[in-house]
């Protein structure tokens, strides 16, 4: 590689092992605290799931009771197919919504960017904010959801978060609103990959609009599906923040998805070990549904 | 004929789009006129979108309220601080794994990208333990030794970095730059956008942040602006006319950020996405 680097250091340490000291001192300043502070807590983590531990007296081994333990709550196992449900109608509704934004939008049209903009902008507002302003809108007597679904002809509109039938349906229209904004511009710039001359050629054979995006067009999203896909499926299954804000995992335990359960055994039961495993289960989780996608998405582009 | 029907086509997709356009903005229009109104007529029915004699004075009475003030200059601090020591950091490190070679160095990267799929949860309780035996609980000291080194940053700058060819590296060798002239010469001007997306994201990221600071600070002088407007949120009785104020300024940062910089967020997300 550098050959006055070598010339220059023959009287000092070996050429390898000094270009390993530069490569190392870049890294080093980030590793240092990315070590400390991220990398040790989650080799931790995987210590404590098969231990009793409290967090002040010591620590015990006990295998795979914990496992069985939080798979022996109902809390666990229901908190578990809420999360299922969830992120399955999320990732679906989202990622509709946000490819058939995009494609209106690659239209030419006045104001794009204007429209844009509207849509992502939920994206970027934080958390907190847009859960007051949801939880107000979402008041059963008096919020203007529920004035418009009278208005709309609706006798008895549902009571959204005040209701354990309707809480979850609740937060998962928040949740597709602020997340859809995002997404359309992935897929905004997929459309855009595609030249125009494509366009233009399937134009003069007489595809129609719609002959056009189905043949060719779709095929062309098909990667950028798969990362739309797998980034929400991440993101939903753990979800937390807005749903924390919004309802607290209630009213009961309606809306406490498997984040919530972790957080509630975390902070609220102070359950090392528990806490770990679930933690752990909803991590293997997320990289089974990797996993698979990579491998269909392997497959398919054969 | 085929003129006429791309006018239909063309108005119904104006419709549509304005139909959803609105449908977004109406929860933060809404909360713009809440944020203008006294408690007693935030709900009143119908809406009137257009209070009648709007109360600027929501505006004012939130800093006495709260110590609003503290919670801004905290919100500013930390995402300030946080960005600047994650970009920094980061970018250095993303010039090591991207151009310097050396035993190790793969490894050391997968572990940083696993770390990425890694949900916070899986870690959160025993980082907040290992916070607590530092003596580092309610501090914003390890608020930003939490969040300023997160695989995130290394990995979307890297990712820049290799697209940048080795020829001006190596040309740069020749001409007597060490591995530091470089970087600092070459690769650091060279990356501006991606450094701008990075900052941006990790800005709007920390300011909005509310899980982090929830867990971590408890005393009234460390709060951040998301867990003020929570404050507002009473057990018995919801002011709601402040809260809303709370929120709409909180949102103006960000909204200054975003539309100052609405290209780079547009390409980052357009990158992050395309790369992976």
């Amino acid at each position: 590689m550098p050959v006055n680097a070598a010339a220059k250091t023959k009287k000092r340490l070996p050429l390898g092992m000094r270009n390993s000291l530069i490569g190392i001192s870049f890294i080093l300043p980030n590793f240092i605290g990315f070590f400390i502070f991220i990398l040790i807590p989650v080799c931790f983590s995987f210590v404590l799931s098969v231990m009793k531990w409290d967090g002040f007296n010591e620590m015990t081994f006990i295998g795979l009771d914990n496992f069985r333990a939080i798979f022996g709550q109902s809390a666990f196992r229901n908190s578990l197919a809420r999360t299922l449900t969830f992120t399955a109608v999320t990732v679906a509704i989202t990622t509709f919504a946000a490819l058939g934004l995009a494609v209106l939008l690659n239209k030419k049209i006045l104001f794009k960017g204007i429209f844009r903009s509207s849509i992502f902008f939920p994206y970027i507002a934080s958390m907190v904010s847009i859960a007051v302003v949801w939880r107000l809108m979402f008041m059963r007597n008096f919020g203007p959801i529920n004035e418009f679904l009278r208005f709309m002809g609706v006798s008895d509109p549902p009571g959204w978060i005040a209701t354990t039938q309707w809480a979850l349906p609740a937060v998962m229209i928040v949740y597709i609103w602020k997340f859809m904004g995002y997404y359309m511009i992935v897929y905004l710039a997929a459309l855009q990959d595609i030249p125009v001359e494509l366009r233009e050629a399937a134009s003069i054979d007489g595809a129609s609009g719609f002959q056009f995006f189905w043949r060719v067009a779709a095929p062309m999203l098909k990667h950028a599906t798969f990362f739309v896909v797998m980034m929400l499926m991440i993101n939903s299954f753990k979800s937390f923040d807005l749903i924390f804000a919004m309802t607290e995992g209630g009213p009961g335990q309606s809306t406490t998805l498997l984040s919530l359960y972790i957080y509630n055994r975390a902070f609220i039961a102070f359950d090392y070990g528990q806490t770990s495993a679930a933690a752990l289960i909803l991590f293997a989780i997320i990289a089974a549904a990797t996993i698979l996608q990579l491998r269909v998405e392997r497959k398919m582009s054969l | 004929m085929i003129e006429k029907k791309n006018r239909a086509l063309k108005s119904a997709v104006y419709i549509s789009l304005i139909a959803l356009a609105v449908i977004t903005l109406l929860p933060l229009i809404w909360m713009l006129s809440a944020s203008l109104k006294l408690d007693k007529d935030v709900f009143t029915i119908p809406i009137r979108w257009i209070p009648a004699n709007p109360r600027w004075d929501n505006y004012v009475r939130i800093w006495d309220k709260v110590p609003f003030l503290q919670f801004t200059s905290n919100s500013f601090k930390l995402s300030l601080t946080v960005t600047a020591v994650q970009v920094l950091t980061s970018s250095f490190a993303a010039y090591g794994f991207a151009k310097c070679r050396f035993r190790g160095r793969d490894v050391l990267f997968f572990a940083y990208v696993s770390t990425i799929a890694i949900p916070w949860q899986v870690y959160m309780l025993p980082q907040y333990t290992m916070m607590r035996m530092m003596g580092l609980l309610d501090s914003h000291t390890g608020y930003v030794f939490m969040q300023s080194f997160i695989a995130f940053g290394v990995f979307l700058i890297r990712q820049f970095y290799r697209s940048i060819p080795d020829e001006l590296l190596e040309a740069a060798r020749i001409d007597g730059l060490s591995e530091y002239g470089i970087y600092f010469r070459i690769m650091l001007p060279l990356s501006k956008p991606v450094i701008a997306t990075l900052s941006i994201f990790s800005f709007v990221n920390i300011w909005n942040d509310f899980m982090g600071p929830m867990l971590y600070f408890d005393s009234m002088g460390k709060r951040t602006i998301p867990l003020g407007i929570r404050m507002f949120l009473g057990q018995y009785s919801t002011e709601y006319g402040l809260m809303m104020a709370a929120s709409v300024l909180s949102l103006i940062p960000v909204l200054i950020v975003f539309l100052m910089f609405q290209r780079l967020f547009v390409q980052g997300i357009a990158t992050s996405g395309m790369k992976n």
